[in-house]
Order: C-alpha cells, then sequence, then structure tokens
C-alpha cells in the first residue's frame, strides 16, 4: 500500500481529472509527485457536484462537458501507477459514475488501473456495506471523510472503516480557499486521534504554505484542492505542470523531509 | 436511453437495514458534514409526530390560515364532454398560496420553529414552494433564503417578485441548467455551510432520509380528505387518481392513503416534455436508471457515464432528472403506473380544463388533467377518475401567453 506520507506534514494534492485535459491531468499529477506529493486524489468530474465550491465545480464542469468519464479517469490513473510507482492515488468521486459503471465493476477497474484507495464524496459509512465489501475484495483503501460536525460515535465508525489515511474537513462547509484555517479543525483531529492511528489528513480551505505549516503542527497530512484548480484554471495547459510543480514546492519551503 | 435495460440496476445499493428506504430506494447520500444535521431533524421530527401539541398546532393553521380541507368537485362539464369516467377534482389550488406546497412548507416551519433554527433555506423550481416558504417564514418571523434557478427566475417571474414581497431573499443559480436540480444543490451547499443555524425546508419527497417519508407525511392530508370526500359524494373509492410528479410531493400525497386499496389504480405523469430524446423530458420511469442524487437512490435521468442529463418541461416544477424514492418503489412494484404528457398536450390540457370548468390549472397540474382527458373516454360511465389539481395556474400565465395562441377562440374544441 503506497499512502504512505514520508514528510511532515504529507501533501495529498487534489485534481480534477480531465482540467484542462486527460494528458495535462497526467502530467500535473507527476509533476506534483516530483515535487513533493505523497498522494494524488485524482477526482472524477460529476455534472452534480453539492460539497464543491465554484472553483471546483467549474473545473468539473468544463472535464464533464470535454466529455470526460470515469473509465478515462482510471485510464489516467493507470498512466500515474507505470509512471510512478510509489506515489499513492485515491480516487476521489461523487457516487452516482460509480453506481452506474457498478460498485464491484468499479472496485476491480481501480484496483487494475492502480488506484490504492478511493473517497466517495456522498457516501457515509452506514450506507457502505457493499461498498465496502467491494473495496475490502479488491484490496482496496476506503478513505471517508469526518467532519466537524460529525458525533463522536461517527468519527468512531468512520476512523474504524477507514483506511491508509482519514480526511478530516477543517470546516463546515464546501471547497474553497480560506484565508485561515478554522478553529474546528484542530479540534477535529485531536478527537478523531481518540479512535485511531492512521494518519490524519486535513483538507478544505488549505491552501497557503502558512497553512500547511499550521496542519504540520497537529495533522499528518494536508489536502490541497482548490488552491491548485484555480491555479490550473488561470495557467495555459502546456505550463501547468511545471507551475503546479512550483506551487508545491512553494508549499513546503526547506523541504521538511523527515 | 431503452427501456430494455431500466432495471438492471448495475449496482444494488440496498443495505436495507439503514432508515428511510422505500424497498431499494432511499437511504442517505450524503457528505458527512450533514449528517448530524439529518440525525437532528430525524429526531426532531419523531418527537414533534409524537406530540399532539404540534398537530394540534399544523392543523389549526390549516384549517384557518391555509384552508383545509379543500373541495372535491366533481367536473360535470368536462366529465360530458369527454363521455366516459366521472371526473372529480381535489382542489388543493385553492389553498392559500395556491398549490399543494404549503401543507409541508408549513409543517417543516413549525419544526423548525420547535428546533429552534432561525434562519430558514429553500429551493424553488416552479417558484410555488418558494412561496410557501416565504409565506411561512413570514408568518412566523423567520429569516427566509430561496434558492432559484436563473432559467425558472425568468419563467417564473411572478413568483420571484411574490417571493420577494414576502420578505424572502431570492438568490439565483446559473451553475449547470439553471433549473431545480441546480437549485437544490445551491441550497444543499448553503446547508452544508450554515449547517449549525439553519433549516433547510425541502420541498419536493426527495432528498435524503428523513425528507421523502416527512414530506410525504405533510401532504396525506390529501388523500386522508379525498377519501371522506369520495364516500361521501359516491359512496365508494375512485378507480383511478391521477397526479403529476416532478419530486413527486402532490403524488405521493394524492396516493398515499389509497396505497392498501389494490383497486384504486394510482397513475403518476410526468412531464414528456418536447420529445423522447434525452435531454428534451423529464420522463424518469421511461428514460431513467436507477442512481444517486442530491442524497437519494432512485432513478435519475443519466447518460451512460453517470452524468445527469439535463432535462425540459414546459413545467419547471416538473423539469428535474431525478424523482421520490418512494415512487420508484412503487413503479418497480407495480403498485402504481407512470406516464408522460408532452408540453403541447399540457398546454392543450390547460385550455380544456379553463374553458369547461372555469379552472386555470398550473403547467404542472395541466399534465395530469391532459392523462384524465386521454383515460377517461376509454373508461365506463360509472368509473370515477380523480385529478389532484396540486396548484392554479396564475403563476404560469407568462409561459402562457407566449405558447397559446388563442387568436379566434371562442369555444372549448372538443
Amino acid at each position: 500500500m503506497p499512502i504512505a506520507f514520508t514528510t511532515t506534514p504529507g501533501l495529498v494534492i487534489y485534481l480534477t481529472a480531465g482540467d484542462p485535459d486527460l494528458a495535462t491531468t497526467r502530467d500535473m499529477a507527476i509533476a506534483a509527485i516530483d515535487a513533493g506529493a505523497d498522494v494524488i486524489e485524482l477526482g472524477v468530474p460529476f455534472s452534480d457536484p453539492l460539497a464543491d465550491g465554484p472553483v471546483i465545480q467549474r473545473a468539473s464542469e468544463r472535464a464533464v462537458a470535454r466529455g470526460t468519464r470515469l473509465s478515462d479517469v482510471l485510464d489516467c490513473s493507470l498512466d500515474i501507477r507505470r509512471l510512478r510507482p510509489n506515489a499513492g492515488i485515491i480516487l476521489f468521486s461523487y457516487l452516482n459514475p460509480v453506481v452506474r459503471m457498478g460498485l464491484t465493476e468499479f472496485c476491480q477497474a481501480a484496483k487494475a488501473n492502480g488506484a490504492d484507495g478511493v473517497l466517495l464524496t456522498d457516501m457515509i459509512v452506514e450506507e457502505g456495506v457493499e461498498y465496502l465489501a467491494a473495496m475490502r475484495e479488491n484490496g482496496l483503501a476506503p478513505v471517508f471523510l469526518a467532519a466537524p460536525t460529525s458525533p463522536d460515535d461517527r468519527l468512531k465508525a468512520i476512523a474504524e472503516n477507514s483506511q491508509g489515511f482519514v480526511y478530516a474537513i477543517s470546516r463546515v462547509g464546501i471547497t474553497g480557499t480560506q484565508s485561515e484555517l478554522a478553529t474546528d479543525a484542530k479540534t477535529l483531529v485531536d478527537r478523531l486521534r481518540r479512535f485511531t492511528t492512521l494518519p490524519i489528513a486535513l483538507g478544505f480551505g488549505v491552501s497557503t504554505a502558512d497553512h500547511v505549516r499550521e496542519v504540520g503542527k497537529f495533522a499528518d497530512a494536508a489536502v490541497i484542492g482548490s488552491a491548485i484548480v484555480a491555479l490550473i484554471e488561470k495557467t495555459p495547459a502546456a505550463d501547468a505542470p511545471k507551475a503546479v510543480g512550483n506551487f508545491i514546492r512553494a508549499l513546503r519551503p526547506g523541504g521538511a523531509a523527515r | 436511453m431503452g427501456t430494455a435495460t431500466q432495471l438492471t440496476s448495475p449496482a444494488p445499493m440496498p443495505a436495507a437495514s439503514t432508515p428511510g428506504r422505500f424497498g431499494v430506494y432511499g437511504g442517505r447520500y450524503v457528505p458527512e458534514t450533514l449528517m448530524a444535521a439529518l440525525l437532528e431533524l430525524d429526531h426532531a421530527y419523531a418527537a414533534a409526530q409524537a406530540d399532539e401539541a404540534f398537530h394540534m398546532e399544523l392543523n389549526g393553521l390549516l384549517k384557518d390560515y391555509v384552508g383545509r380541507p379543500t373541495p372535491l368537485y366533481f367536473a360535470k362539464r368536462m366529465t360530458e364532454i369527454l363521455g366516459g369516467a366521472k371526473i372529480y377534482l381535489k382542489r388543493e389550488d385553492l389553498l392559500h398560496t395556491g398549490a399543494h406546497k404549503i401543507n409541508n412548507a408549513l409543517g417543516q416551519a413549525l419544526l423548525a420553529r420547535r428546533m429552534g433554527k432561525q434562519r430558514i433555506i429553500a429551493e424553488t423550481g416552479a417558484g410555488q414552494h418558494g412561496v410557501a416558504t416565504a409565506t411561512v417564514c413570514a408568518l412566523f418571523g423567520l429569516e427566509c433564503v430561496v434558492y432559484m434557478g436563473e432559467e425558472d427566475m425568468r419563467r417564473q417571474e411572478l413568483n420571484v417578485f411574490r417571493m420577494r414581497l414576502l420578505g424572502a431573499e431570492v438568490r439565483g443559480v446559473s451553475s449547470g441548467s439553471a433549473t431545480l436540480k441546480d437549485a437544490i444543490n445551491e441550497a444543499m451547499r448553503d446547508w452544508v455551510t450554515n449547517v449549525r443555524s439553519t433549516f433547510y425546508i425541502l420541498g419536493s419527497a426527495l432528498g435524503s432520509h428523513p425528507y421523502p417519508t416527512m414530506v410525504r407525511d405533510f401532504h396525506r392530508v390529501i388523500s386522508k380528505e379525498s377519501k371522506r370526500q369520495i364516500m361521501e359524494h359516491e359512496g365508494r373509492l375512485p378507480d383511478a387518481i391521477i397526479a403529476c410528479v416532478g419530486g413527486g410531493s402532490n403524488a405521493i400525497g394524492a396516493f398515499y392513503e389509497y396505497i392498501p386499496d389494490r383497486n384504486v389504480q394510482l397513475i403518476g405523469v410526468e412531464a414528456g416534455g418536447r420529445g423522447t430524446a434525452l435531454g428534451e423530458h423529464a420522463a424518469r420511469f421511461q428514460g431513467g436508471l436507477p442512481g444517486v442524487l442530491q442524497g437519494t437512490y432512485s432513478y435519475v435521468l443519466q447518460n451512460d457515464a453517470g452524468q445527469v442529463a439535463s432535462t425540459h418541461s414546459v413545467s419547471a416544477g416538473l423539469d428535474y432528472a431525478s424523482v421520490g424514492p418512494e415512487h420508484a418503489m412503487l413503479h418497480d412494484s407495480g403498485r402504481a403506473t407512470y406516464t408522460s404528457a408532452t408540453d403541447d398536450e399540457a398546454l392543450e390540457a390547460t385550455k380544456t380544463l379553463s374553458r369547461t370548468e372555469g379552472i386555470i390549472p398550473a403547467l404542472e397540474t395541466a399534465h395530469a388533467v391532459a392523462e384524465a382527458i386521454k383515460l377517461a373516454p376509454k373508461m365506463g360511465k360509472d368509473k370515477i377518475i380523480m385529478v389532484n389539481v396540486s396548484g392554479r395556474g396564475d403563476k404560469d400565465i407568462g409561459i402562457m401567453t407566449r405558447e397559446m395562441d388563442l387568436s379566434g377562440a371562442a369555444a372549448v374544441s372538443a
């Protein structure tokens, strides 16, 4: 299982697959890994991304408009896996494209295409019986979201059913950048620690080097999503991999290697 | 998509032990952030259901403020002209604010007040749920934000003004197709962000548990009344009940008490739009497949990659890519049948009802009327059809003006 955070904090980088195009997504993922990303979250674009803020909504809309399909994202995962055998790859999707493909078929394909794990935005632990069984059969790590609003019994179930890492949401709300990390964030991570020894990655609103340094004080990894997607939005496709690499290097000045 | 593949759910999502299931449909498929709020709502609703004082207050307001019971009216001229089954109209259009939507908006607002939530959000398609929500918020002094697709704001301009007049803030949604689905996405984003202070009054029998059950319960009064009323008129139950189905709240309310009465045919009418190609209609049971949209597992109009399809209907209230999960169950079990009426048929039915009975229906309702017009002549004169007139047509006068040519028309063309 290559999901491992080798630096403090580790970096999880979210990319909306197919924005601006699949080849660029692959090249940006490689650039991100080479710049120090531990895990790539490969986002499957969806027509109705109700947990996402405007930046990822727009990226998703562009990728869907280009005809990007779940099967294309799986192909992209395989390309990344072949080029960088040791990086972590998580497929990040809303449920419906997965249901349409079939849970079993999806999990088999995810495994065959080099993914290490899956995060389904609108799948809660209680509804995940068939999903978790299919994930287990294929040796994939399910990653669940934990929210500041989740009571302890839910955090416990989320921690127990996650593998690889637990994704802690830094604040109530949708994805998007913000100027300061919410105080909710540390409280949530501390609460989660009582239920798990898995690494805890903190996402939603983590966008700057200062944030990453702050996250490193209490969590194991930072998830950067909207800030990268916004950068990609304003950068010509040909320059995007380099820009993504530079952005990630600047998030951890000095490298902070452990 | 052909109907042959309709029932081949590629991944049955049952987990039948989880709450809020209608057969395999329903459930709770939401971002984790909303779970605490859904559980809180579930508990509060159960407590309210068990509290006599809640029902007394709700029933008192339904009677004195909303105008229940609504009449069950025998449409004599329409029956004669169609020459078949007797047609009864359940007049939800006579309710305060002009549609059935207020039954549910009032119930949920009372619940919000019990829960101490001061800020209300809602989505709206045709604007009727938005108006009903703005109305009850004015009644109880609650802050109200309504999300509405910009396309719908254009076509239901009158309702936008009504909401604003009632003190609600109407926020336009420009993403996607700028219709009901997109308004729900935006309302859910608001709810995720303001979950601690905000109550989401969802307007149809959709979304995550407990909404489909709760919304149905608040509209059950329609079939409770109509059952008693038809017994008074006819001494027996109807042979068929017809209701239009967008999300399906008026239909589930009109059907519910009759579900055990196997001899009563339940007919839901979806929007056939302007053609059978994906994107040209909102007939989920004819072109959709089981999937997950906006928190629930039900039929969804989608492409073969699982992207939700755009929809079209002349009526904003039926223009939605999914359908309430209880209807999905009633469809699969065969207890209810689902048909569709096209834009043109709905417009024609609007004229017919207006000119035979002096009742201008909402364009949503007109889809149910269109089915009655098709069905009644095929049935004997001893048969009885009940149509749920879910709303009145005032809000649609702008669309009707554009879509109908009334020049020279004088009498009903029957």
